[in-house]
């Protein structure tokens, strides 16, 4: 009896294992159906080259470049800030901070992560907003900038923790090695734990873009959603997230626009996952 | 002459009283071997030389402690100055994960700033030639130095000290992680550089504090014991503790 108790928990916990893998397949292969579908009436190189956006002019145009483009813009500019300053502050509470400064710092990055993004937008869009729209003098500061200064808060809390944890697991002779040398802090930061921690700091920025290039609801809000090929980033753009978010709704189940709605979402899909095997590579590479 | 006087010095780890009225003088260009049992404060007697011991919470200094004249001790010490005068090879190889070329250059990298490459290539080959790795290493300078053995480990961290021109070598058991042979290597080196450096090792090993040192001290909870010519230690040891000590009975 006791046996087949064991049998059964056993099997259910198989169950649920096998469970997350197959819904992680399922929702996949239901993707690409759907996705692939659209290339019946547009060409790949069309679909992933072109210049125009209007999926229900009719005919429509389907071609996603200014979507991408604006991804990438906003992601490159969310990283140009989120990196820098993620990284620094990293060092800090890893290596410099006082213990009660590390501890409330810690607490306000998670914090910071506990922010839902709707908020963060809504916020960005009240206060950031007009500030990019005054001091640019634009004509709407719904624009690249706003994203990537909004989407900079979100990736940093994943930066900071991952980079974080990898200098506080360099080993603690390296930098005895150093001092003995005699190192100042700085030049030991510089020139040993930085290079010492570096696979786990890649992956932490590559991490954090993965979240960025996911996030969906703050871009929506305070990127101005205009699916125009970028020319600088003081202009309003969409990315590809917004627009499956912004148009799923309103698309007509079967019909190409809806198709093309989950093309991106494959497009989005294959982009996240080389992000994240390359993380992966990253934080597994043998020193 | 003396490389490094103490003098009446104590030392506490908060409440703990580490070191009691340690005095001794250890003399340039010899070997001095710290004995004694774990927790004897040998290790920290070493760090003292070199401040390492700063960076433990709640340390506490009286006494002194005389290097070149001055009072390592005083809070004004440059403590850069300090370690690159005096250095220290740790028990477990620390070589930084970069190349065995720029695990050598470090020093040079953080003391002299910009240095041409023909200058830098001169420091690694003299370094590694000092430690006797140049033949093994000369073909490898680019890989990286956590792929050596343990042995040339050390030697590499050996090196990398030499490259800063220090008059003194702590060692801290170097070679409690390395095979006979490779001991019996690393003992041979301390000699060949003891014409060039004031060498203290702390050693777990009486028979290499035997076989390499020329003045031993043997500590017994926080005190020197006693401290002198290694073949008076160790063949008429005027206490009946370091006796007993080096006759085996505890330890």
């Amino acid at each position: 009896m006791r046996k087949f108790k064991e049998f059964i928990i056993e099997k259910l916990i198989l169950a649920c294992g096998v469970a997350s893998i197959f819904f992680v397949v399922l929702i996949f292969l239901f993707l690409v159906k759907e996705g692939l579908a659209v290339f019946r009436s547009v060409s790949f190189s069309h679909f992933m080259f072109g210049h125009k956006w209007y999926p229900i002019s009719e005919p429509p145009h389907l071609g996603i470049l200014p979507l991408i483009l604006g991804s990438i813009l906003v992601t490159i500019g969310a990283a140009v800030i989120s990196v820098p300053i993620g990284v620094g502050c990293a060092v800090y509470i890893a290596e410099i901070a006082p213990l009660r400064v590390k501890e409330i710092l810690k607490a306000g990055i998670e914090l910071l992560a506990a922010i839902p993004s709707v908020v963060l937008g809504f916020v960005g869009m009240v206060t950031l907003v007009p500030l990019v729209k005054n001091i640019f003098h634009l004509p709407t500061g719904l624009t690249a900038l706003s994203g990537s200064v909004m989407l900079a808060f979100m990736a940093m809390p994943t930066i900071v923790s991952i980079a974080e944890d990898a200098l506080y697991s360099v080993p603690k002779n390296y930098k005895e090695g150093a001092f003995a040398l005699g190192a100042t802090h700085w030049q030991t930061i510089w020139r040993v734990m930085l290079p010492a921690a570096s696979s786990g700091i890649v992956a932490a920025v590559m991490l954090g873009i993965g979240r960025v290039i996911g996030e969906t609801m703050a871009v929506m809000m305070i990127t101005g959603n205009a699916a125009i090929l970028p020319k600088s980033i003081l202009v309003p753009v969409r990315t590809l997230t917004a627009t499956v978010a912004a148009e799923m709704g309103e698309a007509v189940v079967g019909s190409e626009h809806y198709f093309a709605l989950f093309a991106i979402g494959i497009v989005l899909f294959v982009i996240s996952f080389m992000i994240n095997v390359t993380a992966d590579l990253f934080l597994h590479r043998r020193p | 002459m003396s490389e490094i006087v103490t003098k009446n010095l104590n030392l506490w780890y908060g409440p703990f009283h580490a070191l009691k009225d340690v005095n001794a003088s250890f003399e340039k260009h010899r070997i001095t071997a710290i004995i004694g049992p774990s927790g004897c404060g040998k290790s920290t007697l070493l760090r003292v030389f070199n401040r390492m011991n700063d960076f433990v919470d709640g340390v506490r200094m009286t006494g002194e402690v005389v290097i070149d004249g001055a009072n390592i001790l005083t809070g004004r010490m440059d403590l850069v100055a300090l370690r690159k005068k005096v250095g220290m090879v740790f028990q477990r190889p620390n070589p930084f994960p970069l190349s065995v070329y720029e695990n050598i250059v470090f020093g040079e990298r953080i003391h002299s700033g910009a240095m041409s490459r023909s200058a830098l290539d001169a420091v690694v080959e003299q370094s590694l030639k000092s430690v006797l790795l140049w033949d093994e290493l000369k073909d490898k300078l680019n890989s990286s130095a956590l792929s050596l053995s343990l042995e040339q480990k050390q030697r590499l961290c050996v090196a990398r000290l030499i490259a800063v021109k220090p008059e003194v070598l702590l060692m801290d058991e170097p070679c409690s992680t390395l095979d006979p042979q490779a001991t019996a290597r690393i003992e041979e080196l301390m000699r060949e550089l003891k014409s060039d450096y004031s060498i203290i090792i702390v050693t777990h090993n009486m028979q290499q504090a035997a076989r390499v040192s020329d003045d031993t001290g043997f500590m017994l909870l926080g005190e020197l014991i006693e401290f002198g010519k290694t073949t008076e230690i160790f063949t008429a040891p005027k206490d009946r503790r370091t006796e007993e000590y080096i006759t085996g009975r505890y330890g």
